[in-house]
């Protein structure tokens, strides 16, 4: 008893830099969200805001349509990765993870070798004669087609997507993967048992049963596909702003205005708690959070 | 040789308020096995760790060898602790494990070595040493630490429900070993168990507690044969506890009639707790004359020395361990001797 | 979970998502070779590209920035985040529960607040205190969001101890000093290794933190960045490799320590049981 509360000291001198580092910059944010530059209080910041309505739109859109294409994909690997025997998992889960953690932006780099318009697709394309195919039919349908020499990709918001989806893919599968493999394997014995097939085992047992670590995924691969601000720059071409642009501008760019970016910044921390909260609520997201 | 080398007077410790220990007043003699026995949460640990050190009475006097320990640190006593998951250290081997306590007080390596392999032969572990810890199963973990404990030479050893991680058989072989220890290395062992079968077995005197406060100090017999109270008789062995009257010296009335008793120096027609061990039946066919009680069987459970048997009367039911074999509905007659009888006050 | 095993397009479909994974990198790495500035046509192999990068003062300049941040950060988040552990470990309950959720506000908040969060106050700070953002505040930054993680791995081993250990220590005859320093911290050693690893490898990962933290010092990952923005090298390929080689190598030590260590409890747990 004695020796807890005396060991409990060490802890001190940390949770005054967390006061330091972690509390008072976010109660900044939000000081800042509300103020203007003379120090006065303001909702001006949030007025503001009305202007970038379609960043907002966009950033929320482009994340829920890459969080779709994540789950959709996701799940399904998640689902047969279960099936495996234990030292294949380990094995398997680690390659998820290994990609994540080479730097982002050099994961992102990659894929713009990969699309650009005299990239490594369009290169390929062209070689297997696809694009002389497309030009073929585009010509003989339409005489005022103008013939390409290659596909759009890259500085489109489907390649920023693409970008979502291939940094944040594994924080998909690895809650859903964690959840379906602790369901209790009794579980859909006593199903079959009672006379359920495959395809209601997995309706009726396993998909419900699964749904903590869907949301977990959901949530894992929303809130940094939300928040991210250089993939719209790499991959986007820049016309595609998203929320992160959008705060990065006004802290780093031109358009110098802490007031405005502490405001968005405070919308997005709302958006990530919510997201957290849905989380814990309904999920076991705890372990996996750590993960990252 | 000090008669009472560890003493204990008037202890009590609450923590915020809430009383865990309540006026103990307990002395261990030399060379003794003592056990503080009874339900978790009685006070037994706390007064184990009292002993130990890793806590201060709020109230009272620690005596060791005469002179008064309340404030002397764990680490400046001469009394080793055997803890209840043995805290092993796991980054050590067998033999730095065993020889810690030597090294922290410095002893020549020479010297450590040699009562570190004849600390590991007493605990039959001799070929042990440069084991990894985490390599040793239950049984020989709790060797060891019992080993890292008596190498240090206390003069007590405190011994914190050290069987109670291991199952039923090693349990038992482990209750001969520690006894058997005991009498070699001749010291005092100071042991604390919720298993009231271990206390009997192992103990020369057993101390039985209870919320904070001791029940009886006394030898296994005398605990066992004369409970002083219904916690007493109900915690150690079974038995059927129930309400009567005390009419006068040697006579009681319970389910509705009165019982010869060997009891007296009762307030007339004082309540009281009645106990009767289930062993102390005699089961008689219901005409006999000499019966006293007649009732049904409503379960017979065979427990391989002697049955089980739930025996529905009028007014109680009575549990009733038998060697005979009775039957579930049969109509059985009951009789108690004076000497079966015992009366507690209530408490 | 279930007892059918996988058929061919089982194994076909985990095939194809690690293809969606790798081959990017692979594309990345293959071009750090290529003896051209093309990054779609193969014109030969070279190793240019690395003695190139060993003459780039802007990377090297980077690079050391990066490696004296990481190893720092790491190594002051370690020994902070072992005694902080150590120190909520033994909290109350009612403290300690929400200490380690303001801890954990890091970990699991957009990189992006934290940066912005955090450059908000050196500015603010710098105003009042005369200083400005550079390696200082960079590497402040590094060590706020390294420590949670160090506490993360810290704290499971301190929930393994035995309770009694401390005090067994004391029973064998240890002072308070000695019982921490031969028993407790060799016990959740591994778990502070591997914090200082975890620690090291997410700093020099980082690029949104230091960015917004760095001021006029730049990272490898800011030095990265800017070299996408503007013309397009392979030296950044070549870059890429080194780095993916080295994260490589520290993620297969930890995680084989981490499976030594889990075979040990394991065994451990199993032996207590019979």
């Amino acid at each position: 008893m004695k020796n807890r509360r005396l060991a409990s000291l060490s802890a001190y001198p940390y949770v005054v830099w967390m006061a330091i580092f972690v509390v008072i910059p976010l109660v900044l944010v939000v000081f800042y969200a509300f103020t203007n530059d003379a120090g006065q209080f303001t909702t001006a910041n949030f007025n503001e805001m009305g202007s970038y309505t379609m960043v907002f739109v966009r950033s929320l859109v482009l994340s829920a349509a890459a969080t779709a294409v994540c789950l959709i994909l996701g799940y399904p690997v998640a689902y047969v990765l279960a099936k495996e025997s234990a030292g294949f998992q380990r094995i398997a889960l680690m390659l998820l993870m290994l990609p994540m953690w080479i730097n982002f932006l050099l994961r992102t780099y990659a894929w713009m070798s990969i699309l650009e318009n005299t990239g490594l697709l369009n290169t390929l394309f062209s070689d297997i004669g696809l694009i002389a195919l497309v030009n073929k039919i585009g010509s003989a349908l339409s005489s005022s087609y103008v013939p390409i020499d290659h596909f759009q990709m890259i500085n489109t918001q489907g390649a920023v997507i693409l970008g979502m989806v291939y940094n944040y893919l594994p924080f998909m599968i690895m809650p859903i993967h964690s959840v379906i493999v602790k369901i209790d394997r009794a579980t859909i014995e006593a199903a079959q048992d009672l006379g359920a097939d495959d395809v209601t085992v997995f309706r009726k047992v396993i998909f419900p049963l699964s749904l903590p670590g869907v949301l977990s995924g959901i949530t894992m691969v929303f809130v940094p596909s939300v928040s991210t601000f250089i993939l719209s720059k790499l991959l986007g071409g820049g016309t595609t702003m998203l929320l992160g642009d959008l705060i990065e501008l006004q802290f780093m760019g031109g358009a110098y205005n802490p007031h405005l970016g502490s405001a968005i910044s405070l919308i997005m921390m709302i958006i990530v708690m919510v997201c957290m909260a849905l989380m814990n609520r309904f999920g076991d997201g705890e372990d996996q959070a750590v993960m990252l | 040789m000090a008669e009472k080398l560890i003493n204990l007077e008037n202890i009590h410790k609450d923590y915020g308020g809430k009383v865990v220990l309540d006026n103990i007043n307990l002395y261990v003699r030399d060379k003794e096995f003592v056990t503080l026995l009874g339900p978790s949460g009685c006070g037994k640990t706390t007064t184990l760790r009292i002993l130990g050190g890793f806590e201060t009475p709020s109230q009272g006097v620690v005596y060791f060898d005469g002179k008064i320990i309340n404030d002397v640190p764990p680490n400046k006593r001469q009394i080793n602790t055997v803890f209840q998951r043995y805290a092993l250290f796991t980054h050590m081997n067998v033999y730095d494990n065993v020889a810690f306590g030597l090294r922290i007080s410095k002893v020549k390596e020479s010297e450590i070595k040699e009562r570190v392999q004849r600390m590991l032969k007493l605990v039959n572990l001799p070929d042990y040493a440069d084991r990894a810890v985490s390599s040793l199963s239950g049984g020989e973990q709790q060797r060891i630490a019992i080993a890292r404990a008596l190498v240090n030479h206390p003069r007590v050893l405190l011994l914190d429900e050290p069987l109670g991680a291991l199952d039923l058989k090693l349990r038992q072989n482990m209750q001969r070993e520690l006894k058997a220890i005991q009498q070699q290395v001749g010291i005092t062992f100071v042991y604390v168990t919720h298993d009231q079968e271990e206390a009997l077995t192992m103990s020369d005197t057993i101390v039985v507690m209870n919320k904070g406060r001791i029940q009886q100090i006394g030898t296994p017999v005398d605990i066992y044969n004369e409970p002083k109270n219904a916690f007493v008789a109900d915690f150690i062995g079974e038995s059927n506890i129930l309400d009567g009257v005390m009419n006068k010296d040697y006579l009681v009335t319970f389910c509705g009639r009165q019982f010869e008793c060997l009891d007296k120096g009762f307030a007339p027609d004082e309540n009281v707790d009645v106990v009767v061990r289930p062993e102390d039946f005699e089961l008689l066919p219901p005409d006999d004359e000499r019966v006293q009680m007649v009732g049904t069987v409503k379960s017979v459970i065979f427990m391989g020395v002697h049955y089980e048997i739930m025996v529905e009367t009028e007014h109680f039911t009575w549990m009733i361990q038998s060697i005979y074999e009775t039957h579930v509905g049969d109509r059985v007659g009951l009789l108690l001797t004076p000497d079966d009888i015992h009366i507690m006050h209530k408490s | 979970m279930t007892n059918k095993k996988n058929g061919f397009w089982g194994r076909f479909l985990m095939f194809l998502m690690l293809f969606f994974l790798y081959a990017p990198i692979f594309v990345l790495i293959v071009f750090s070779f290529n003896s051209s500035k093309s990054r779609s046509v193969w014109t030969g192999f070279t190793t240019d590209w690395y003695v190139k990068l060993l003459h780039n003062s802007a990377i090297l300049n980077a690079l050391y920035t990066t490696l004296l941040v990481s190893v720092l950060a790491a190594i002051i988040a370690t020994i902070a985040g072992t005694f902080a552990s150590i120190g909520l470990y033994n909290m109350r309950r009612r403290w300690r529960e929400p200490l380690l959720q303001v801890n954990n506000i890091p970990v699991i908040n957009a990189d992006i607040i934290t940066g912005v969060s955090l450059c908000i106050l050196f500015v603010f700070l710098g105003r009042r205190l005369g200083f400005e953002l550079g390696f200082g505040t960079l590497l402040i930054a590094h060590v706020t969001f390294n420590i949670p993680y160090v506490i993360l791995s810290v704290m499971p081993k301190l929930r393994q101890l035995d309770n009694n250990l401390f005090e067994a220590a004391q029973d064998l005859g240890c002072t308070w000093m000695q019982a921490f320093v031969k028993v407790i911290i060799p016990e959740i050693m591994p778990g502070i290794v591997n914090g200082l690893l975890m620690a090291f490898t997410l700093s020099v990962d980082d690029f949104v933190i230091s960015y917004f933290t760095a001021g006029s010092v730049e990272t490898l990952s800011m030095r990265i960045y800017a070299m996408t923005k503007k013309r397009i090298s392979p030296e950044i390929n070549a870059i890429s490799t080194i780095l993916f080689v080295t994260i490589l190598l520290l993620l297969i030590i930890i995680n084989v320590r981490e499976a030594q260590q889990e075979k040990a409890a394991k065994k451990r747990r199993e032996e207590f049981k019979q």
